[in-house]
This record gives structure tokens, C-alpha cells and sequence, in this order.
């Protein structure tokens, strides 16, 4: 295959969405009309190779695919699908997409209208100025509510309702205007395939046989195999051994030239020595104005990652280590916990990033773990002026030396149906929320913007958000900065023992309930022993809530004979089995549940 | 209790009939006493698939249901076919289950005949309040002239079943109801705490789980009165007046003897399997008809298994567990420093209190 010479038949363009919105049911119809997978190969959700990401229905990692499509002008164009995770905590790699588009298509679901995601991914494509299109998905359904939902859109983005697309990407319904729609109004790619290379990397992946694979776009000039190119934040320089697309399977090209969009495979042994928004140029007469590249993402939600049984510590660190090639956006460190013996701190983007990758470490690698709740980071001013980052309570310094403790803020935006406001309103203050604005998008839907720590919001915001709206209104965040706030340490107790890894970085004024809320939960969960078990919460060495386990006074079956016996040893089994999947802290057995509970404190 | 290889297997029958099913009761019975010629031809039936595997027993044991509802011919019968098809050893236990309320002079003597030599029986309480309670068929007064009716047929081996921690029974009134039976110096009595199993009417309605302490107390109460009259409490809910009147029988369930159970909803043990029949009559006979074990379900147990099971089991009876058997030992040491268990010549064994946790100490000695 030889590089594109005419660059007015060349689309890049990404699918924007809500999560379950049919962004990636859209992109399977578009490769089936397009012919790039026929109908037989077909599973559902082509592009989400990742299990994972098919049974979640997201897209973590970007994937991109070219497509031809002959328009109704007669003329063949290559339409690049560069597609974007959907949710927020990506939206690192949401923008680095975007940045390698000149369109998008926004789709909005036909029943449920624009959500949180929906306008956090519409934010980015704007800042990217690319070319909105928007898409009405799922009118086939019943429920569907298109004429309300394009409302909607005319007020958010000022176009005009003719503009706006209804289809069905289920059915197929008016999928193919959806093609020409991409033809004919997203602009072709500029720059001039004469000046020296310019191309930008969007994504990386390390794979097993090849080495690290590098996803492209090329703003300027032409890349081929065999040339010498040069990374301009490392300053390395690599020859070129393959060139491609994926078209969806990779398929090798002679080059690729301005405007496109694809692979190449350069030798580069070690993910770390790419980075992603770096710009690619020829070594031997580079460019003089490279991208501005990408800010890195640090990791803003921490917790603790355990084997369940000691013996998985090393298979868990091997995993953590291979995970880790293909996302940076997440660190881990071995940490020593005294309830939970060794494992690792490990720090995610946010909330969904963590149940992610702790749903790979048990699924793709096997792993049986006990996580503790989530926390996030601080930043301490000690009283000598230094400025400490806190990941976990424990990094904690003595109270006497500490000037003050910042967390972080986010803004979160939660497009929401007018009825569950009131409700919300009162989560949000609860949650030490500030208002910042309440926008109506149509009579019956609004968009509040609130700003509030991090901090409330990996505990139970969200499930707390779906529930008082039975599931209507969504959340989405972006990070903002970090404050000034009261913070305490709660520390739980287990008859008089501190157990670490239940401890807790508390708002002062909350730290009463959180306390007596914790102890409650606790005690709940902890089974009954042969003695008494004495639950406290403590600041310091001030016990602020205080609760019981009475002992056991009796447990044995009366009757024991031949049927009872197998029943009997099926149900030690069982519990012998839990007992295995508690963690013993002196003589009390403590189940993992209880490393999790303090999510549900409310 | 003898050690498992030195003992023989016992053979368990299961008689499914009852004149009316009792509210707590979840054993397998069924109230169409028509059905009892078929149900006799099917335990003829398997009878024969067995008779080579297992030779020769030490113990019978007619169980139910209610095994005295069956007919003279029919027991006759039944008891001559499995005379025929087995040894039993010369000494052997052989028990029927009786109920106070068809007990009758005649039967007694037909019972002796056949050779039984054990009668456990069903009394319950000795206070009619309970006995209404328990909707049993039977009032106080029967039973004192059933045992009465018993010991002068010449039976020299009575035991007496007893239920407590029943709604409206205060402590005092179990109390009494263990004198009585105390009174009658029955060779053995078994006390059984009631408990509400899922599916029975008690489960639906009526009972209301009394709280642990109480439980605790009745069960507290019940071993001191027994030992105090001179009984061994050898087992959770068994009592025997001595050594030798211990349950031969029930004792192979716990020592991990081989028993095989014939008849409906039966359970089989033969070294490092457990098998169990079907839980219906009508099924158990259409196995049976078409030359299948009428078996609901086998299982093989593990090393690690068999291990577990002796944990639970010996933990249950006075005999205890070998103490070379346990690995655990600061689990073992901070039961005995809780007085749960004791170790006595190289045995562990639980102490009274410790037959309260019965359920909780094999877990905590697990590793």
C-alpha cells in the first residue's frame, strides 16, 4: 500500500459519548458498511479489544481503524476512526485522541439526552476545535425522545436542528448519512507534506513480539520504513522498521504521509521511552516547532492492594509490573500493613481507574486481593515549611509539626432531571460542596456545577448520586486544586489494638459521625467470637465512638447423624474457606469486607 | 468408644410411615401407610444390591418414621429377610425406634422374639403442656405405662428421647421432665434441643427461637442433672448410664465406622464414601425396579475431608480427638486456658461448656 498523495480524501475524526450512549455500537456499524468487517466477523464492539472493556461496554485503551468509504461523489475516501475511552478518568487519553482529529461525532442518547460525559468530552473537543457533529442515537426505542434531546443540543452547542442526525446504530437507521455527513463536513487535514516530519503520538502499547507500538498522526511530511527519526523529549533517535494502519487487522504501508493516521514499530524496546504527545520528526532534518505535548496526569486516588493469601505477593507484583507497561498512568509501592501484612500502594486517576485495573489483576492474572478504601492525595505544610505529599494516613506527620493540610478539589458536573435537584443539592452541601452554577439545558433538565473535595467523592458519591435519582443523573469531575482544610486521622481500634489499614484523613467536623458511622459498620460486619470484641474510634488517643460484639454462648447443631454429616462438613468447608479469606489481627478474625466498609459510612 | 477398625459396620433401616407428621420433624415420612408392601419390596431389593459388599453387622437399627406402624407379618418378614442376607454378630445392638402411642402388649412381645434388644423411645416430655405443644399423639400417662409395659417384657436396654427449649417451657418444667425419666433408670437418654429445620410447619409459625443464654442455661442444666445422677454425657445431646450402654450404633456416625442405610432418603458410609438414597418412596421404588441403586447422590472423601469430618465428629463426643492430630497449637492452647477443651491421655476432649461451641472449636483448630 502506498501513502496518500491527496489529502482532501482523508477524515480523522473520533466518537464522543456518554458511557452505554452507543458510541462503540455506532463504530461497528460504520466499519460494517464500510466494509472493514464484514458482517460475519462481526462480535459486538469490535474495536473494545480488551474483555474487559466489551463486558463493562467502555473503551479504556484508544484504538484507531481506517476505513474506505466511497461517497456519493463517486470518490473513495479513508476515513480514520481514532476512538476515545468514555469516561473521565481518561480523559488524559480522551484529549491525546481528540488532538489527532479535525471532527467528532458527539453521539447523545434518544432516551436519556446529555449527560455528564457528554459534555466533559464535548469541553475537550472544543478546546481541540475540532468540527462538532451530532448524533441522535437509539431512536428506535420506545422511550426515545429525540425531538427533546435535539432541544437539548441546539441550546448547548448553537446549531441548527437540521444539523443534528437521528439514527439508529442498533438497526442501522440512517447510519450512512452519518458517512457522508463525516465527507462532507469535516474539514480535510492541512499541512504540507514537503516540510520536515511533524507527527504526534497519540497512544503507545508495549506487545509481546513486536516491541512498543506507536500510533501516529502525521501533521507534516511523510514517514517510511528505513528512515531515521528523532523523539523530541528524550532526544532519541530510532530507525523506522514497519509502517501501517489497521484497517481493523494491522496491515503494513510504504509510509505514511500528511494527514494520516496509523502505526510504527521503531525498535523501541521499553514503553518508558515514549511519551505519549511527544512529536516525531526526521532526525536528519527535523522540524523546528514541535507540539506542545501533554501535561502528565498524576495519579490523585490512592489505596492499599493486597494478596489475599501471602504466597500471591510476588505473582501480584509481576502483574502490577506488566499492567504497568501499558498504562502510566498509575504507580504502586510495596507497603507493609499490620493487619494486611505486605502489598502495594498503588495510585489511580480516579475512582473507575482503580476498579479497572484491580478487576485485571483478578481476572487476567488470577489474583485473589484485599483492597482498603480509596483515599486521596494531601499535600502537608509542616511548621518548618516543608511540603509533604500524603498518600495514606499513616504518612501522617505527628500532629505538632504539621502548619496545615490541603486536599484536593474537583469541579463536578451533574446534568440532572429537575425533580431529583433538591435532592442533589442537599448531597452536594453535605458532601462540603460549594455551588458554582446551575444551568437549565431544557425545563426539565439542568446542569449543576459544584466544587468539592475529592475526598467526599470516593466514598459513596456516586452511588449515592444514583440512587436518590433512580440512576437519571450522572457525574462526571475535573481536577481543580488544592485547599486548605481541618483534617484529622480516625483511627479504628479492635479490643484496643489500632488496626492501620482501617485508618482514616477526616474532615474535622465530620470526624463525630464518620466515626460513629465506621464503628457501626464494623461491628456489623465483624462475625461474633468465643469473647467480647470492642470496636472504638479514636482521634489521637480521644475515643470518640465506642461499640460491642457480645460473645458467642452457644453454638452447636443438636442432632449429628449419617445425612447431617456431609452437610455439616460441606458447611465447615465453607466457613474454613472464609476463615482463609479473613485476616487475623491477634485473636479476631476480620473479614475484607471490613477493609471496603468505610466506603459505605453515611 | 471402640476405635474404628476394631468395630463392625451397622446396618440402618429407614421406615418412611407415620400415622401423622410431626411439626418439627424434617425426616423423610409419608402418612399412605399403603405404600408400605411396596416400600418392604424395595428394601428386599436393595438389600440383595449390598449383600456382598457389606457381610457382616454388629448393629441394626430400625429407624424412622415410625418403624413400630408396620405390621406383624411385615416385620416379621422384614426382619427374617435381613437375617437371611447378613451376619450379624452374636452380641449385636439391634434398636427399634418406638412411639409411646403404638406400643402395645403383643407388639412388645413380637419385638423380643424377633430379637431386638433396644427400644428408643420417642416420649418426649413428661409434661402434657409439651406434649401439645409438639402435637404428638401420645399423653404422659401413656408413656409411664409403655415403659412400665417395656421393662416387663424383659427389654434391659431403654433409651429415652427427650426435646427441650420449647416455647412455654420454663426450666424448671425440663427439669421435671428429666427427673421423671431419671426415675425409670433408663439405660440411655438422648436430650435434643429443639431446632426449627426449613421446611417443617415450626419454621412457618408457632416456634420462637429462644435467646442463647437461655438455650446455654437448658443446656448447662441438662448435663449436670444427668452426670449427677450418674450418667456420662458421651455425646452433644446423649447420655448413657454406662459405658456399655452407650449407642453402638449411633456411636459408628461419629467414629467414622462403615454403616450402610437402606431404605428412602437413608445415608451410607463405607470407607471414604458417603453416599445417600433418593427422598422419595416412589422414586426409591422405580430406581429399585429398573436394577438401580436408588441413590441420590455419592461423594469420595479426601484425605483432607476425612480429617475435617474426624475434627467435627470426635469433638462432639466425651472420647474426643487424638491430640497428635493437631497442629494448631496456640488455637489449642487458648481453647484450654477458655476451659472449652481439655487434654486427657494424649486426647483432647471437650470439656461441658465446650460441647456449647461444638461448632465453633473444629474451625478454630483448623489451620
Amino acid at each position: 500500500m502506498e501513502p496518500i498523495n491527496d489529502q482532501t480524501i482523508i477524515r480523522n475524526f473520533s466518537i464522543i459519548a456518554h458511557i452505554d450512549h452507543g458510541k462503540s455500537t455506532l463504530a461497528d456499524r460504520l466499519l460494517e458498511l464500510t466494509g472493514a468487517v464484514s458482517a460475519r466477523e462481526m462480535t459486538p464492539q469490535y474495536l473494545d479489544k480488551m474483555d474487559l472493556e466489551r463486558e463493562r461496554g467502555i473503551t479504556i485503551k484508544a484504538q484507531t481503524v481506517s476505513l474506505a468509504y466511497q461517497a456519493l461523489d463517486g470518490k473513495t475516501y479513508r476515513l480514520n476512526l481514532i476512538d476515545t475511552p468514555g469516561h473521565m478518568d481518561f480523559s488524559y487519553e480522551v484529549s491525546r485522541s481528540l488532538a489527532a482529529c479535525e471532527g467528532a461525532l458527539l453521539v447523545v442518547d434518544a432516551t436519556q439526552g446529555i449527560e455528564a460525559q457528554t459534555l466533559a468530552n464535548l469541553d475537550l473537543a472544543l478546546e481541540n476545535k475540532l468540527k462538532i457533529i451530532p448524533v441522535i442515537n437509539k431512536i428506535d426505542l420506545p422511550q426515545a425522545d429525540p425531538q427533546r434531546v435535539k432541544e437539548e443540543i441546539e441550546l448547548l452547542l448553537g446549531v441548527d436542528s437540521a444539523e443534528i442526525m437521528e439514527v439508529s446504530a442498533k438497526s442501522g437507521t440512517n447510519v450512512h448519512i452519518v458517512l457522508e455527513a463525516i465527507v462532507k463536513r469535516i474539514p480535510a487535514p492541512s499541512g504540507k507534506k514537503d516540510n520536515p516530519l511533524s507527527a504526534l503520538i497519540f497512544d503507545s502499547w508495549y506487545d509481546t513480539y513486536q516491541g512498543v507500538i506507536v500510533l501516529i498522526r502525521v501533521f507534516e511530511g511523510k514517514i517510511f520504513p528505513g528512515m531515521r527519526i528523532k523523539l523530541f523529549a528524550s532526544n532519541n533517535e530510532y530507525e523506522v522498521n514497519r509502517v501501517g494502519i489497521f484497517s481493523p487487522a494491522a496491515k503494513d504501508t510504504e509510509g505514511l504521509s500528511t494527514g494520516e493516521v496509523g502505526f510504527i514499530i521503531a525498535g523501541i524496546k521499553n514503553l518508558r521511552d515514549i511519551q505519549v504527545g511527544d512529536t516525531i520528526t526526521d532526525a536528519c532534518q527535523p522540524t523546528i516547532k514541535p507540539f506542545p505535548g501533554f501535561q502528565e496526569l498524576k495519579p490523585m486516588v490512592f489505596c492499599g492492594v493486597y494478596p489475599s493469601f501471602p504466597e500471591q505477593y510476588n505473582p501480584l507484583r509481576e502483574a502490577l509490573e506488566k499492567l504497568r507497561l501499558n498504562d502510566s498512568s498509575f504507580t504502586f509501592e510495596p507497603e507493609n500493613s499490620v493487619a494486611l501484612g505486605f502489598g502495594f500502594h498503588c495510585g489511580f486517576l480516579g475512582l473507575l481507574h482503580k476498579e479497572i485495573i484491580q478487576e485485571r489483576l483478578e481476572r487476567e492474572f488470577n489474583l485473589d486481593l484485599v483492597s482498603t478504601a480509596p483515599n486521596v492525595v494531601y499535600t502537608v505544610t509542616t511548621l518548618k515549611g516543608d511540603i509533604v505529599k500524603i498518600e495514606s494516613p499513616d504518612q501522617l506527620p505527628p500532629p505538632q509539626e504539621i502548619a496545615h493540610i490541603a486536599e484536593p478539589y474537583i469541579l463536578a458536573s451533574i446534568p440532572t432531571p429537575v425533580k431529583y435537584l433538591g435532592e442533589i443539592l442537599k448531597l452536594c452541601e453535605e458532601k462540603r460542596g460549594m455551588q458554582r452554577d446551575l444551568k437549565y439545558l431544557s425545563p426539565e433538565k439542568v446542569v449543576l456545577k459544584y466544587e468539592i473535595p475529592l475526598n467526599e467523592v470516593v466514598w459513596d458519591f456516586n452511588d449515592r448520586l444514583k440512587s436518590l435519582s433512580r440512576g437519571y443523573a450522572s457525574f462526571d469531575y475535573e481536577f481543580l486544586d488544592f485547599r486548605n482544610s481541618s483534617m484529622v486521622k480516625l483511627d479504628l481500634l479492635l479490643n484496643g489494638s489500632k488496626i492501620d489499614a482501617l485508618s482514616l484523613l477526616v474532615p474535622k467536623e465530620k470526624a463525630y459521625y464518620i466515626g460513629k458511622g465506621l464503628v457501626e459498620k464494623i461491628r456489623k460486619i465483624i462475625p461474633r467470637h468465643l469473647f467480647e470484641v470492642v470496636i472504638q474510634a479514636a482521634i489521637g488517643s480521644k475515643v470518640i465512638a465506642r461499640d460491642s460484639i457480645p460473645p458467642l454462648r452457644k453454638n452447636v447443631t443438636a442432632k449429628c447423624y449419617g445425612g447431617d454429616i456431609t452437610r455439616k462438613r460441606k458447611l465447615l468447608e465453607k466457613q474454613k474457606e472464609g476463615k482463609k479469606r479473613m485476616k487475623q489481627v491477634g485473636k479476631i478474625s476480620i473479614p475484607q469486607e471490613a477493609f471496603l466498609s468505610i466506603l459505605k459510612v453515611s | 468408644m471402640k476405635n474404628s477398625d476394631q468395630s463392625l459396620p451397622g446396618l440402618y433401616i429407614h421406615v418412611p410411615f407415620c400415622k401423622s407428621k410431626c411439626p418439627y420433624c424434617d425426616f423423610y415420612s409419608i402418612t399412605s401407610l399403603s405404600l408400605i408392601p411396596a416400600w418392604l419390596s424395595g428394601i428386599k431389593k436393595e438389600v440383595l444390591i449390598y449383600k456382598d459388599r457389606f457381610g457382616y453387622f454388629d448393629s441394626l437399627y430400625l429407624g424412622g418414621g415410625t418403624p413400630t406402624i408396620i405390621s406383624e407379618p411385615d416385620l416379621i418378614h422384614l426382619v427374617d429377610y435381613l437375617f437371611t442376607h447378613f451376619y450379624f454378630s452374636p452380641d449385636s445392638e439391634i434398636s427399634i425406634e418406638a412411639n409411646p402411642d403404638d406400643i402395645t402388649q403383643e407388639k412388645l412381645k413380637l419385638l423380643r422374639n424377633l430379637g431386638i434388644n433396644r427400644i428408643s423411645l420417642g416420649a418426649q416430655s413428661f409434661n402434657d403442656y409439651d406434649l401439645l405443644y409438639l402435637s404428638r399423639r401420645h399423653t404422659v400417662l401413656q408413656t409411664r405405662r409403655v415403659i412400665e409395659m417395656i421393662r416387663s417384657a424383659g427389654f434391659t436396654n431403654l433409651g429415652i428421647d427427650l426435646m427441650y427449649g420449647l416455647n412455654g417451657q420454663t426450666e424448671t418444667d425440663w427439669c421435671k421432665t428429666l427427673e421423671s425419666a431419671v426415675d425409670y433408670k433408663p439405660e440411655h437418654i438422648s436430650c435434643y434441643q429443639l431446632t426449627i429445620k426449613k421446611g417443617t410447619p415450626f419454621k412457618q409459625k408457632k416456634f420462637k427461637p429462644l435467646n442463647e443464654s437461655k438455650e446455654r442455661s437448658l443446656f448447662m442444666s441438662t448435663s449436670a442433672l444427668l452426670e449427677q445422677a450418674g450418667y456420662l454425657h458421651y455425646e452433644v445431646s446423649n447420655f448413657a448410664r454406662e459405658e456399655k450402654y452407650i449407642c453402638r450404633h449411633n456411636a459408628k456416625y461419629w467414629n467414622h465406622t462403615p454403616y450402610l442405610g437402606l431404605g428412602p432418603s437413608a445415608h451410607s458410609f463405607s470407607p471414604n464414601q458417603r453416599w445417600w438414597n433418593v427422598k422419595s418412596l416412589n422414586k426409591y421404588c422405580e430406581l429399585l425396579q429398573k436394577n438401580r441403586p436408588p441413590r441420590a447422590g455419592t461423594e469420595s472423601l479426601t484425605e483432607e475431608q476425612l480429617q475435617l469430618e474426624y475434627l467435627c465428629l470426635g469433638l462432639r463426643t466425651s472420647a474426643g480427638i487424638d491430640r497428635r492430630f493437631l497442629n494448631n497449637l496456640s488455637a489449642l492452647k487458648e481453647l484450654t486456658d477458655a476451659k472449652l477443651v481439655s487434654i486427657k491421655g494424649g486426647r483432647v476432649v471437650p470439656t461441658r461448656e465446650g460441647f456449647l461451641f461444638a461448632d465453633s472449636i473444629p474451625l478454630l483448630l483448623s489451620e
